[in-house]
C-alpha cells in the first residue's frame, strides 16, 4: 500500500468513526433515564397457556367443581404448579365461590423425589377461614386436587402453613401428611372463559 | 185345695212376686239405659285411696252415672227438691244446683254446661259423667280428671301418665320403645319370656295394644295398674333394654334378638380311648366376669375456648352448642346405660387434639363421639352430617398388617406384651367398626332432625385418625344457615340430637357386643 492510499485509509476511518460517534450522540437516551427490562413480556395475547383444571365451591357451597381455565405455561413443573395455585387463589368465576379464604398467598411451592409437592401458604389460610368440616374439606381439596389433577408428577401434596407443618386448617381435617387426590367432593361443572 | 187352685195360687203369688219387685223398681228408679244399648265397661276410680270401680249406664248413647254413687263416692250431701224438679249438692259449704231434663247445673253461681240432660228414673237421679270434672271438680277440694278413653277417673294430683308402645322394626333384633309421657322414672326387669316395666305412678294411661311383631308377641298393663308386661314369644333371646329420658318423655328401648340356636354336637364315630380330658374352662371368680362392650363412652365437645368454630349470624357459636348438646348426652347415658363417661372439655377452653384423642385413649373408652355444628360459604347447605376417618396409605397398611408387640418386663418378674398402635394411626383397626357406627348415628338422627345432602362422609379427620376406639364426628347442623341457627339454639333440637345419638349408642353396644363375643 502506497503512503498516499493508507492516507486516504486513515481519513475514511477517521470520517466513519466520527459519523458513528455523531449517530451515537442523537439516538442515544438522556442522562439519569431508567436502564431498559431485561425481560420484556410479550403481550397478553400472546402469552402461552395451558388449560388447567381448577376446583372452586359449588355456587350452594355443598361440593368443589371442577371448572377448565387458562393458566400461564411454565417451562418447569415446579413453576406450572406456582402458576396454577396462583390462579386458583384468585376469584372464583361466576357462579362457583372461592373455597380458599381470600387473602390466602402462595408462600412457596416445591417437589420432592417421590411425588410429595409441598404447598406453603400464609396464614390467612387459617384465620380467615369460616370453619365447618365440610368447608375445611374444600379448602383442603381444592388445593390438592388441583395440583394433582394438572401435574401429573405429583401424587400428593402436602400442606404447610407459614413455613411450617401444621395439624389442620380449621380444626377438623388432618394435614399432618401430604394428601391424595380426592374425587368424592367434587362435583360436575362446566368450562370457564379465560381468566 | 184342688191341683188347679194351688197352680192358681202359685201363680197368684208369683205375680204378685213380680208385681212388688216391678213396684220396687219404680220406686228406687231403674236404670234408664234402653235396652239395645250395651252396658260401658265401667270407670274405675283412682285416688290415693286407691282403686273402686264406678258403674254406669248408658242412656241415647249418652254415658250416665247415678248421683246416689256420687254422693257415696265423694261424700257429698245431696238434697232433693222436689217442687222445684231438681236437686241440690252440698261440698263444703258450696253448691251445685240442677233439674231435670236440664244441660246444665249452677255450680256455685255459675252455670256449666253438660252434654246431656239430667234425667230421674224414679226415684233415682243420673247426670252425664261430664258431670264429675265439670260440675263436680270446681267444688271439690281434690282434682277430678275424666279419661273416658280408658275408662279412668282420677281423683286428686295422680301421676297417671300416658304409656304407648311402638314396634319400630320386627327384626330379629326386634326394637320395640315404650314411651312414657310426661317422664316417669320406671323399673324394667326381665323374666322369663316376658319383661315387666314397673312405672313409678298411681296408674298408666295405655296406648295399646301392640300387635304380635317379631320376637314380641305384645304389650299389655299388667295385673297392677302401673305395670305394663312386654311379652316374648319362644324363639326370644336374651332382651337387651335402655332408659332415656328427653323431651319431657321417658323411652324404654327393648331390642329383642332371636335365640342362638345351639346345633347339637356331632356324634363322633370314633369312640373313647379314655378318660375325659379336664375341661380348660375354668369356673368364673368373682369379679372377673368378662368385659362388658360398652363400659366408657368419650364424648368430644369441638372447640372450647379462643378457638369458637363457626359462629352464626345470629350469634349462636360452636363451641357452646356443642359443650350443651354433650352434658345433655351425658346425663342421658349414665341415667339409661350405667356406662362411664368421659367429656374431653366440660367447660369453655381451648383443648388440643392431641389431648383430646389422649382422654379418650388413656381412659380406655370404648367409643368417641366428637360434637360439632358445620359451616358453609353459602347459606343453604342444612342438615346433620356424620364423619368418619379415611386411611391413607400409611393407615391402610397398618390396618392390614398384624399387631406389633412387645414384651415389657412387669413387676413381680415375667413380661406382659403390649401393643404398639402408632398414635397417628389409631384409627386405622376401628374403621370398619366406626362406619358401622356412621351408619346407626345417621339412621337415628334421620328420625329427629334434618340431615344433610351427603349424611354420610368419609374424611382424614384430626381428632379421628388418633382414636383408638370406633370414633366419629358429628356435625349436628349448619349454624350459617338462618333456619338452622335458630333452631339449633332451641332445646327440642339440642334434646333431639342427644336422644339420636343415645339411641345410636344404644344400637351399637348391641354391635359390640356382637363383635366382640368369642
Amino acid at each position: 500500500m502506497s503512503g498516499r492510499a493508507k492516507i486516504y485509509l486513515i481519513a475514511i476511518v477517521v470520517a466513519a468513526a466520527g459519523v458513528t460517534w455523531s449517530l451515537m450522540r442523537v439516538f442515544s437516551p438522556a442522562p439519569g433515564a431508567a436502564p431498559a427490562p431485561t425481560v420484556t413480556a410479550p403481550p397478553p395475547s400472546e402469552t402461552a397457556h395451558i388449560t388447567a383444571t381448577l376446583y372452586y365451591g359449588s355456587s350452594d357451597g355443598r361440593a368443589l367443581v371442577a371448572v377448565r381455565r387458562d393458566v400461564p405455561a411454565a417451562t418447569s413443573v415446579v413453576d406450572q404448579g406456582r402458576q396454577i395455585l396462583t390462579v386458583l387463589f384468585q376469584d372464583a368465576p361466576q357462579p362457583y365461590v372461592q373455597v380458599v379464604p381470600k387473602g390466602t398467598k402462595l408462600r412457596a411451592f416445591y417437589l420432592t423425589d417421590r411425588g410429595d409437592a409441598f404447598v406453603d401458604l400464609s396464614g390467612d389460610v387459617v384465620s380467615a377461614h369460616p370453619g365447618g368440616s365440610l368447608t375445611e374439606l374444600l379448602t383442603v381439596y381444592a388445593i390438592v386436587n388441583a395440583v394433582t389433577a394438572n401435574l401429573p408428577a405429583v401424587q400428593r401434596v402436602q400442606l404447610l402453613v407459614e413455613g411450617k407443618e401444621v395439624d389442620t386448617i380449621a380444626g377438623h381435617v388432618d394435614v399432618r401428611r401430604p394428601l391424595e387426590k380426592d374425587a368424592t367432593l367434587v362435583r360436575e361443572g362446566r368450562a370457564s372463559g379465560t381468566k | 185345695m184342688t191341683a188347679d187352685h194351688q197352680v192358681m195360687s202359685r201363680w197368684r203369688v208369683t205375680r204378685t212376686r213380680g208385681t212388688l219387685v216391678a213396684l220396687l223398681c219404680l220406686f228406687l228408679g231403674a236404670p234408664p239405659q234402653a235396652q239395645d244399648t250395651p252396658a260401658p265397661a265401667p270407670l274405675t276410680l283412682v285416688s290415693k285411696d286407691g282403686r273402686r270401680t264406678i258403674p254406669t249406664v248408658t242412656s241415647n248413647g249418652r254415658e250416665l252415672i247415678a248421683l246416689d254413687d256420687i254422693a257415696s263416692l265423694f261424700q257429698v250431701s245431696v238434697r232433693e227438691d222436689s217442687l222445684a224438679g231438681g236437686f241440690t249438692i252440698t261440698y263444703r259449704g258450696k253448691t251445685i244446683v240442677a233439674s231435670v231434663d236440664q244441660s246444665m247445673a249452677s255450680v256455685d253461681g255459675r252455670i256449666v254446661t253438660l252434654p246431656s240432660p239430667i234425667t230421674r228414673n224414679g226415684r233415682r237421679w243420673f247426670v252425664p259423667v261430664e258431670f264429675l270434672p265439670r260440675a263436680l271438680g270446681p267444688i271439690y277440694d281434690q282434682r277430678i280428671d275424666l279419661r273416658r278413653g280408658v275408662r279412668l277417673l282420677l281423683v286428686g294430683d295422680m301421676r297417671v301418665p300416658r304409656v304407648s308402645a311402638r314396634i319400630e322394626s320386627a327384626g330379629p333384633p326386634t326394637r320395640a320403645a315404650i314411651v312414657i309421657s310426661p317422664a316417669t322414672p320406671v323399673a324394667v326387669v326381665t323374666e322369663a319370656n316376658r319383661l315387666v316395666l314397673r312405672v313409678e305412678a298411681d296408674a298408666i294411661e295405655p296406648v295399646f295394644p301392640v300387635s304380635a311383631s317379631g320376637m314380641i308377641d305384645g304389650v299389655r298393663v299388667g295385673d297392677q295398674p302401673n305395670v305394663v308386661l312386654v311379652a316374648l314369644n319362644r324363639q326370644a333371646g336374651p332382651a337387651k333394654t335402655g332408659i332415656a329420658t328427653a323431651d319431657n318423655a321417658t323411652r324404654v328401648l327393648i331390642e329383642v334378638p332371636m335365640a342362638e340356636v345351639r346345633p347339637a354336637a356331632p356324634e363322633s364315630k370314633i369312640p373313647p380311648t379314655g378318660p375325659p380330658l379336664p375341661t380348660t374352662e375354668s369356673p368364673r371368680l368373682p369379679g372377673l366376669e368378662p368385659r362388658q362392650a360398652l363400659q366408657t363412652l368419650a364424648i368430644d365437645p369441638g372447640h372450647g375456648g379462643d378457638e369458637v368454630g363457626v359462629r352464626g349470624a345470629g350469634g349462636l357459636e360452636e363451641k357452646q352448642l356443642t359443650l350443651d348438646v354433650a352434658r345433655r348426652l351425658r346425663g342421658l347415658v349414665e341415667r339409661g346405660l350405667g356406662v362411664r363417661v368421659i367429656l374431653t372439655r366440660d367447660d369453655d377452653r381451648m383443648v388440643g387434639i392431641d389431648e383430646r384423642a389422649a382422654a379418650a385413649n388413656n381412659g380406655k373408652a370404648d367409643l368417641l363421639l366428637s360434637l360439632h355444628a358445620n359451616g358453609a360459604l353459602s347459606g343453604s347447605p342444612s342438615g346433620a352430617e356424620v364423619f368418619y376417618d379415611r386411611l391413607d396409605r400409611e393407615g391402610e397398611a397398618v390396618r392390614s398388617a398384624p399387631v406389633a408387640a412387645v414384651a415389657l418386663p412387669v413387676i413381680g418378674g415375667g413380661t406382659r406384651n403390649i401393643d404398639i398402635v402408632p398414635w397417628e394411626l389409631a384409627q386405622a383397626r376401628h374403621v370398619e367398626a366406626s362406619a358401622m357406627l356412621a351408619s346407626v348415628l345417621e339412621q337415628e338422627l334421620r328420625q329427629r332432625v334434618p340431615m344433610g345432602q351427603r349424611p354420610i362422609q368419609q374424611g382424614p379427620m384430626r381428632l379421628l385418625s388418633a382414636a383408638n376406639m370406633p370414633a366419629v364426628l358429628v356435625e349436628m347442623a349448619y349454624l350459617t344457615n338462618a333456619a338452622q341457627e335458630k333452631a339449633a339454639g332451641g332445646e327440642q333440637f339440642k334434646n333431639a340430637v342427644a336422644q339420636s345419638l343415645y339411641n345410636a349408642i344404644v344400637r351399637f353396644r348391641g354391635y359390640l357386643e356382637e363383635t366382640s363375643s368369642p
